[in-house]
C-alpha cells in the first residue's frame, strides 16, 4: 500500500522533524517549503496525505486548501493543517475550507503521527 | 440639587469629622439646635457671619463650606453614576454625595478613572493583539520555534538508537533553534514592554512614525506658522522617523500643514472662529480655501476648540486611515479596521457633501461628540479618470444637550472591541460579547 506524504512547511527544521518521524515509521517523504506553487506540486506529486503550514510565503495554506477542493482529483486527498494559530476562527475557516484535521503549533510528535495514520487509513477506507 | 445649596450638608459632614454634637456647635455660635439643623440640611440658606462664626469653630476656611467639591471632581461622579447605570434620583445627589463625604467622592472618582484607563489598555492591546502585524509575525516566530524544539527534542529523548548522522543533525537543528527562540521571545517582550511603556510606539510604520511626530508636537508645528516653511530642517530634527518612507510621509504632511497655516494665518483665523463661531462653510469662504482645509485648521489649533481638544481622522477612498488625531473619549483603532458607521465614511458614500452627525461611540462612557466630515477628491478631476476621494472628519466634544437623544447616533471603534449585540455593518463577532 502507498504511504507517501507530502509536507508543505517553510520552517527546515519542522520539516526535517517530521520527516525522521514518517520516514521512520515507513513513510515516504516529500517537502515543499513554498505557498505559490505548492498547488502545482501537490497535483503533480499526488501524494496520499498532505501537511499544510497555514503561513507559508507567496499563498497562505488557507487559500492552497480552498484551491485544492476545487480540483476534482485532489477534492478529496487528506489535509493535516499545522498552525500558530489556534484561534476558533482559524479552526471554523480551514473547517469551511474542507480541512480533514487541524492541529496547532506547538504539536506533540505522536499527535502527528496518530493524525497521519487516521487520515490515510480512513482515505484508504472509503 | 445646585452645588451652594449644599453649604449645610458640608458643615454636618465638618460637623461630625470635628465630632461635635449639633447642640453644642449651635451653642458656640449663638443659634438654637433646631435652627442649626434646618441648616445643615439645606432648608435655610446661610452667610455672613454666622458662616463665619460656624466655619471657625470647624476649623475650615469659610470657603470650604460653601464652594464643595471641584467641577471635576462633580463630572467625573456623573459619569461613574451614568456608566453604572445609578437610578436617576440616586444620580442627582451626586453634588450632594461629594459635599457630604469629600474623601470617598475622591476615591470613587479615582476608582472610576483608573476604570476607564485599564479598560483603554485592555481595548488596545486587544486590538493590537488582532490586528498589529508585528505582533503576530512575532508570537509566529516564537511559536513555529518552538514546534520545532519541541518536536527535535522529542525525537532525541524518546527515541532508543539514532543513527549518528540524525542524531548531529538534530543536535545542530536544536542549537539553532534555541538560539532563535531566546531572539524572538526576547524581541516579544522588548516589544511588549516598551509598548506598555510608550504606548504610542511608531515601531517602524512611516503611518505611525509620523503620527508620533505630531502627536510629539501636539499637532501644532509653531515654526511652519507665520510663513515658516522649514520643513526640511524640521525633518531633519525628528530622530523618529527612522526610514526614508516615514520622512516622505512627514514631507507630504507637513507640506499640507504649512499650506493651511499660510492660508489661515493663526491670529486672523482665530479672529474669524470668534467672531463666526465654528462654521468651517463661513471660514472656507472667507480665507478662500476649501473645507478639508478648515477642517485641519481647527484640529490642529493649539488651544483646542472653546477650551477642549478637536479630533481629525483623514482617510482614502480604501477607509484606509491616514492621518489621526485622537479626543478623549472617542476611540480610535490603531491599525484600521474601524466602524463604518463614522460619519467619514458617510462622507465617502457622498461625495462633497459636507456631512454633520453627532455621534455616540459606544462603551464605558458613552460620551457624545459633534462630527462634520466632508470628501472631496484628491486631485484635478479629469476625462476618461475616475476621480479618487479623500474623506476628512472633525470630531468635537458635543456641546450643549439641545438634541434628542434619537439624533445621536451610536457608532463603534472597531468591530472586535465593539459591545454594540446587533448591528447590520458588523464584520466580526466582538470579543466583549464573548465575555472577555
Amino acid at each position: 500500500m502507498s504511504r507517501h506524504v507530502l509536507l508543505v512547511e517553510d520552517e527546515p527544521n519542522i520539516t526535517e522533524a517530521i520527516r525522521f518521524l514518517l520516514m521512520r515509521d515507513g513513510w515516504t517523504v516529500d517537502a515543499h517549503s513554498d505557498g505559490a506553487d505548492a498547488v502545482d506540486i501537490i497535483r503533480a506529486a499526488r501524494p496520499d496525505l498532505v501537511i499544510l503550514d497555514v503561513m507559508l510565503p507567496g499563498k497562505s495554506g488557507m487559500e492552497i486548501l480552498r484551491d485544492l477542493r476545487e480540483i476534482d482529483e485532489l477534492r478529496a486527498m487528506p489535509v493535516l493543517m499545522l498552525t500558530a494559530r489556534g484561534q476558533s476562527r482559524d479552526r471554523d475557516m480551514a473547517e469551511k475550507a474542507g480541512v480533514s484535521r487541524f492541529m496547532t503549533k506547538p504539536f506533540s510528535n505522536a499527535e502527528v503521527l496518530t493524525a497521519v495514520r487516521d487520515l490515510h487509513a480512513q482515505a484508504t477506507q472509503s | 440639587m445646585a452645588r451652594d445649596t449644599l453649604t449645610g450638608s458640608r458643615i454636618r459632614e465638618r460637623r461630625s469629622i470635628a465630632g461635635l454634637r449639633q447642640a453644642d456647635l449651635a451653642r458656640q455660635v449663638g443659634i438654637s439646635a433646631s435652627y442649626l439643623n434646618l441648616i445643615e440640611h439645606n432648608r435655610r440658606r446661610i452667610g455672613g457671619k454666622l458662616l463665619v462664626d460656624i466655619a471657625q469653630v470647624l476649623g475650615v476656611e469659610p470657603s470650604m463650606l460653601t464652594e464643595g467639591a471641584e467641577a471635576a471632581l462633580i463630572a467625573t461622579l456623573r459619569e461613574a453614576a451614568a456608566g453604572a447605570g445609578a437610578p436617576s434620583h440616586e444620580a442627582d445627589r451626586v453634588d450632594e454625595f461629594a459635599g457630604r463625604f469629600p474623601a470617598w467622592a475622591e476615591v470613587l472618582a479615582w476608582a472610576h478613572r483608573r476604570v476607564g484607563s485599564l479598560e483603554r489598555t485592555v481595548e488596545t492591546l486587544s486590538d493590537r493583539l488582532t490586528h498589529d502585524p508585528h505582533l503576530a509575525a512575532s508570537l509566529h516566530e516564537v511559536l513555529s520555534t518552538a514546534a520545532a524544539i519541541h518536536s527535535t527534542a522529542s525525537i532525541l529523548a524518546e527515541t532508543g538508537e539514532l543513527e549518528a548522522e540524525w542524531r548531529d543533525r538534530f543536535h545542530k537543528n536544536l542549537n539553532q533553534d534555541s538560539q532563535r527562540l531566546a531572539e524572538s521571545s526576547k524581541a516579544l517582550v522588548t516589544y511588549l514592554d516598551e509598548s506598555q511603556e510608550g504606548g504610542d510606539d511608531p515601531r517602524g510604520v512611516p503611518q505611525e512614525e509620523v503620527e508620533a511626530l505630531f502627536a510629539s508636537r501636539g499637532h501644532h508645528f509653531e515654526e511652519l506658522e507665520g510663513g515658516g516653511k522649514d520643513i526640511e530642517g524640521l525633518i531633519a530634527g525628528a530622530p523618529g522617523l527612522t526610514s526614508a518612507a516615514a520622512r516622505q510621509v512627514a514631507e507630504v504632511t507637513l507640506g499640507i500643514y504649512a499650506r493651511d497655516a499660510q492660508a489661515m494665518p493663526l491670529t486672523e483665523f482665530r479672529a474669524a472662529l470668534a467672531q463666526s463661531g465654528l462654521d468651517p462653510v463661513a471660514l472656507a469662504a472667507q480665507f478662500q480655501t476649501d473645507l478639508p482645509s478648515v477642517l485641519r485648521r481647527i484640529a490642529t489649533l493649539p488651544e483646542g476648540i472653546g477650551g477642549a481638544e478637536a479630533g481629525l481622522v483623514v482617510c482614502d477612498a480604501s477607509g484606509s486611515i491616514l492621518y489621526r488625531k485622537a479626543i478623549p473619549g472617542f476611540a480610535l483603532p490603531r491599525h484600521g479596521e474601524s466602524c463604518p458607521l463614522w460619519p467619514l465614511f458617510t462622507a465617502l458614500n457622498r461625495p462633497l457633501v459636507p456631512i454633520r452627525r453627532r455621534v455616540s461611540q459606544l462603551g464605558r462612557t458613552a460620551a457624545e461628540f459633534d462630527c462634520m466630515a466632508v470628501a472631496t477628491p484628491q486631485f484635478m478631476p479629469d476625462f476618461d479618470h475616475d476621480p479618487v476621494y479623500r474623506a476628512f472628519m472633525l470630531i468635537l466634544p458635543a456641546s450643549g444637550t439641545e438634541e434628542s437623544r434619537q439624533d445621536v447616533q451610536p457608532v463603534g471603534s472597531s468591530c472586535r472591541v465593539c459591545p454594540r449585540g446587533t448591528c447590520g455593518a458588523r464584520r466580526e463577532p466582538s470579543i466583549l460579547s464573548e465575555g472577555f
